[in-house]
């Protein structure tokens, strides 16, 4: 379960965050709505762990383990993924060879042994189908000369194979066509499990009818002011963020 | 003849280059060393193997300034010799000359040593080379000089019609080290590739100096060098190409990007084209950086620890370099050169 109480965040000395309490349960899927530059990314940087992020105040604990005290790999390897809003790209490094460094890295930081090359490709393989990806992909540099949904598709897949306890999901549903869509959000479907955790944060309803989430809540100004079941996100379509926004000024 | 090689066979450090000269300004030998270190002592003593391991088919070794004085190749022979410049035991100064020349459509591949030891010395290698028509030579230098050292290298390459250079210099620097390659196209559709590599740490210093002159019409020539300076370390890159009057239809390229690691760390680059020919095509770049720290968190995100995170992203940064080096076991080889010294910086 990743339980955060009363988190507070600066970045370049400004307060973003405010005392944002939050807790998902494993097994369970929140989704997190909320105006433009609330402090969404900002909570998904925080928890991975991203330098130039300072908590001033509050805990973050996956299954009991503090991650503010550890370093981003660390985070990483025990088991917090993020899928960024903006994928960067690594010049020179295929996907695939980034991809079996980073699984081995975790491997390696949980006292594991390497996964073999023909079980690693094996995997790879297997989600990169489910996902509809094109296998030639994983051979060209990170994220270099993607389309904007490629790269969020390609986040994906580094989840699947990756197989977090908790997942951070900004905004992968923006600037994903209409299949592409409905294929990430099977990719995310196939991921909930009863020792995972899911954070998806988006701008849309129709994400969340593909993703039913557990629970809505609403960040504005810094905290979460409001939280509920699916129709919370209907309401949001409907009324939009108006009445939160006040509420929280 | 270099400055260098004077300074030393004369014992006279008034004649060793300094950074009134020009093209010495970034590499000052005259103000850093007041006396030429006595001549090395010949050292017989045999050697560990090559960095480059068996991939030559002969070698050739001037240790302390002492070795083999020329290799030649037959028209339409084709060999891999690794070329060995050691600084043995007791060195002090010396110069090493060699002179290389392939014959018509021979085809050289030369593997380059410079190996230092962790000793204090000043070395000068002169390399005077020729390719006749046709001819092709792909050149690998890894310069492991010693910390202390100071290294200067020079080659002067002339390329007859048609003859085709390739060439790669890998380099972790010197207390002050100079990597300097002349080219000269006076034969026509000459094609040149001249790349580099330098990864520097502590407080050394790496100098890779190119001029390549096109004469001939239509020769071609591509220069791509990377590079990495961390702690007090400094990077120098000077490159000139000139094409000639008459030397028309000439393409040429040039690109130096580097990575500077640290405050202290400097690079110094300097591209020039002097193009006095027509309808040629010329176009460079000089960028100088810092590693991209948003890259480097995403790579942390994925769990790959920092270090390992900055060795990948450098690696790959170099490897564009790396890549181009044709002989495949060659390229391995340099490929892990570079990793080795990336992995025991961090
Ligand atoms: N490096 C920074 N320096 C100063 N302010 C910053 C910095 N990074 C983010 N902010 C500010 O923090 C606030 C929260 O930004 P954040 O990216 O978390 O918003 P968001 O909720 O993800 O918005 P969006 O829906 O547009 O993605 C914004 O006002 C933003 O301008
Ligand atoms: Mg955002």
């Amino acid at each position: 379960m990743l339980s955060i109480k009363n988190l507070s965040v600066s970045v370049e000395s400004k307060a973003i965050l405010s005392g944002l309490s939050l807790e998902v349960p494993a097994g369970e899927v929140h989704a997190i709505m909320g105006p433009n530059g609330a402090g969404k990314s900002t909570l998904s940087y925080t928890l991975a762990g991203k330098p130039g992020y300072e908590v001033t105040g509050g805990s973050a604990t996956l299954d009991g383990v503090d991650l503010l005290s550890l370093d981003p790999s660390a985070r990483a390897a025990q088991g917090v993924f993020l899928s960024f809003q903006y994928p960067l790209e690594i010049p020179g490094v295929p996907a695939i060879t980034f991809l079996r460094t980073a699984m081995n890295a975790q491997r390696k930081a949980r006292g594991e042994t390497d996964i073999s090359a023909p079980d690693f490709l094996r995997l790879v393989r297997a989600k990169a189908a489910a996902l509809k990806m094109d296998f030639d992909m994983l051979k060209r540099a990170l994220n270099v000369g993607f389309s904007g949904g490629e790269k969020k598709r390609m986040e994906i897949l580094q989840m699947s194979v990756l197989s977090p306890r908790l997942a951070i999901l900004d905004e992968t549903d923006s600037g994903l066509d209409i299949d592409a869509l409905r294929i990430v959000s099977e990719g995310v479907n196939a991921l909930r499990a009863s020792d995972r955790s899911m954070l998806v944060i988006t701008h849309y309803q129709r994400l969340l009818d593909y993703i039913r989430p557990d629970r809505v809540h609403v960040l504005s100004a810094g905290r979460i002011v409001a939280s509920g079941g699916p129709e919370l996100a209907l309401e949001l379509e409907a009324e939009g963020y108006d009445k939160y926004v006040r509420a929280a000024a | 003849m270099s400055a260098t090689a004077r300074a030393i066979e004369s014992g006279d450090a008034g004649l060793l280059p300094s950074r009134r000269d020009e093209d010495w300004r970034w590499s000052d030998l005259r103000g850093l060393i007041r006396a030429v270190p006595a001549p090395s002592p010949e050292d017989l003593a045999p050697l560990a193997a090559s960095p480059f391991g068996n991939l030559a088919e002969a070698e050739m070794a001037i240790v302390n300034g002492r070795g083999p004085a020329g290799l030649t190749l037959a028209a339409g022979e084709r060999r891999v010799v690794a070329l060995r410049f050691v600084a043995g035991a007791g060195a002090g100064s010396h110069v090493a000359r060699l002179a290389i020349d392939l014959g018509e459509g021979a085809d050289l591949v030369l593997l380059e040593t410079y190996e230092g030891g962790g000793q204090d010395y000043l070395a000068d290698a002169d390399l005077t080379v020729s390719l006749a028509a046709g001819a092709r030579l792909e050149r690998i230098v890894l310069a492991d000089d010693s910390a202390a050292g100071v290294s200067v290298s020079r080659a002067d390459i002339s390329l007859a019609a048609g003859a085709r250079l390739a060439q790669t210099v890998l380099t972790t620097g010197a207390r002050r080290q100079r990597l300097e390659t002349r080219v000269s196209h006076p034969g026509h559709g000459a094609d040149v590739r001249l790349d580099g590599v330098y990864l520097l740490t502590a407080r050394r210093h790496a100098d890779i100096t190119t001029i390549v002159t096109h004469e001939g019409v239509d020769g071609t020539t591509d220069q791509l060098t990377k590079g990495v300076a961390d702690d007090q370390a400094r990077g120098v890159f000077q490159g000139r190409i000139v094409v000639s009057p008459g030397a028309d239809r000439t393409e040429a390229r040039m690109g130096h990007h580097a990575l500077i690691l640290s405050d202290r760390a400097e690079i110094d680059g300097k591209p020039e084209l002097e193009i006095y020919a027509d309808d040629v095509s010329c176009a460079h770049g000089n960028t100088v950086g810092a590693l991209d720290d948003e890259a480097l968190f995403y790579a942390r995100q994925r769990g790959i620890p920092e270090t390992e995170a900055r060795a990948m992203l450098m690696a790959a940064f170099l490897g564009e370099v790396i890549d181009r080096i044709a002989h495949e076991g060659a390229r391995e080889i340099a490929q892990a050169w570079v990793a080795s010294r990336l992995e025991a910086r961090v």
